[in-house]
């Protein structure tokens, strides 16, 4: 498994060979430079790090000016380890979008959107309690029952109910790429990706 | 939005469609596949509207098909399309003629403009 980093750019559509509409999303990926290899001796795991997306100078602690100087790079955004990477990678190495071929099938791991406090109609597909007529009221988007009562005489552990919903790590398993414009850095996959316009994905191979 | 832009560029050839808008009647001859056998459809009928820009232009040809309203939404630069055919053009006041599904038979008919 090997991956790079990349940015949500935005959706669009486009035809396959058959004319067929094809959803797909646009993902800014790479270049990506390798700031640091782990081993097995020193860190006790195999890892690459790759680190993705300009940043200023003036905005980097010098801890971090001191890491990237290592690799001999500019001051990056984004930092992401990889374990087992396919083929062997140094210190100071790029990797681009050359990685994936057209017809290529990836995960794509992403921050999805933030939805704030919800109920769990949103939050977990549940069909609330009753319908909307025989003189019921306000039990349309309701839980519904959390247990039973003296027995257990709790809510159990892990009980799904409302409360903050995205804005969290979600993987998208199994889509393919469709387009890889190299010159630009650009991929193309089919399908939706978490997350919003402009956050950061890795893309897996 | 520009790479998005750049994508569509690259990946979706434009179309040559005559200039049509919501109220013409217009023929779509649209390919099907059937096995390994390749046929083309007429299908005509009302636009009722155009949606979106560039390329992922939509527009919606609304038709009468025995006694039924059907509707198809065809992208505009689907490959599919073999050609479009205007028919005349309709004399409407709006851009999307959703009223016209509420309207069957005299009622449903769209004045023609005089070309």
């Amino acid at each position: 498994m090997s991956g790079i980093i990349g940015k949500k750019v935005g959706m669009t559509s486009i035809f396959d060979a058959e004319g067929r509409n094809i959803p797909c999303t646009v993902i800014e990926a790479g270049p990506c430079v390798v700031t640091q290899v782990r081993t097995t001796e020193k860190d006790g795991y195999e890892a690459v790090q790759l680190a993705f997306d300009e940043k200023k100078e003036k905005n980097t602690t010098e801890q971090l000016k001191g890491h990237f100087a290592k690799a001999n790079t500019t001051p990056k955004r984004k930092l992401v380890e990889f374990k087992t990477f396919e083929d062997e990678k140094s210190l100071g190495d790029t990797v681009t979008v050359d990685l994936f071929a057209e017809g290529d099938f990836v995960d794509v791991v992403g921050t999805s959107k933030g939805k704030g406090f919800q109920g769990v109609v949103k939050r977990h597909g549940f069909g609330g309690v009753g319908g909307q007529t025989h003189g019921q009221h306000n039990r349309m988007r309701a839980p519904g029952s959390l247990g039973a009562s003296s027995w257990p005489s709790k809510v159990f552990k892990g009980m799904r109910m409302a409360g903050r919903t995205g804005g969290a790590r979600v993987k998208v398993q199994n889509l393919q790429i469709l387009k890889v414009y190299a010159e630009q850095n650009l991929l193309v996959v089919s399908g939706s990706i978490p997350g919003a316009k402009g956050s950061y994905v890795i893309v897996d191979k | 939005m520009d790479l998005v832009k750049f994508v569509e560029e690259q990946a979706v050839a434009k179309k040559e469609v005559p200039a049509f808008k919501s109220g013409d009647t217009i023929s779509v001859h649209y390919k099907i596949r059937e096995g390994n056998k390749e046929r083309v459809q007429i299908y005509q009928g009302v636009v009722i509207q155009r949606n979106g820009v560039g390329a992922t232009e939509t527009f919606t040809v609304r038709k009468m098909s025995n006694g039924v309203g059907v509707e198809r939404i065809f992208p505009i630069n689907s490959p599919n399309i073999e050609k479009i055919e205007v028919n005349s053009r309709g004399k409407v006041r709006r851009a999307k003629l959703f009223y016209l599904r509420a309207l069957t038979g005299k009622a449903a008919r769209i004045k023609s403009k005089r070309v």
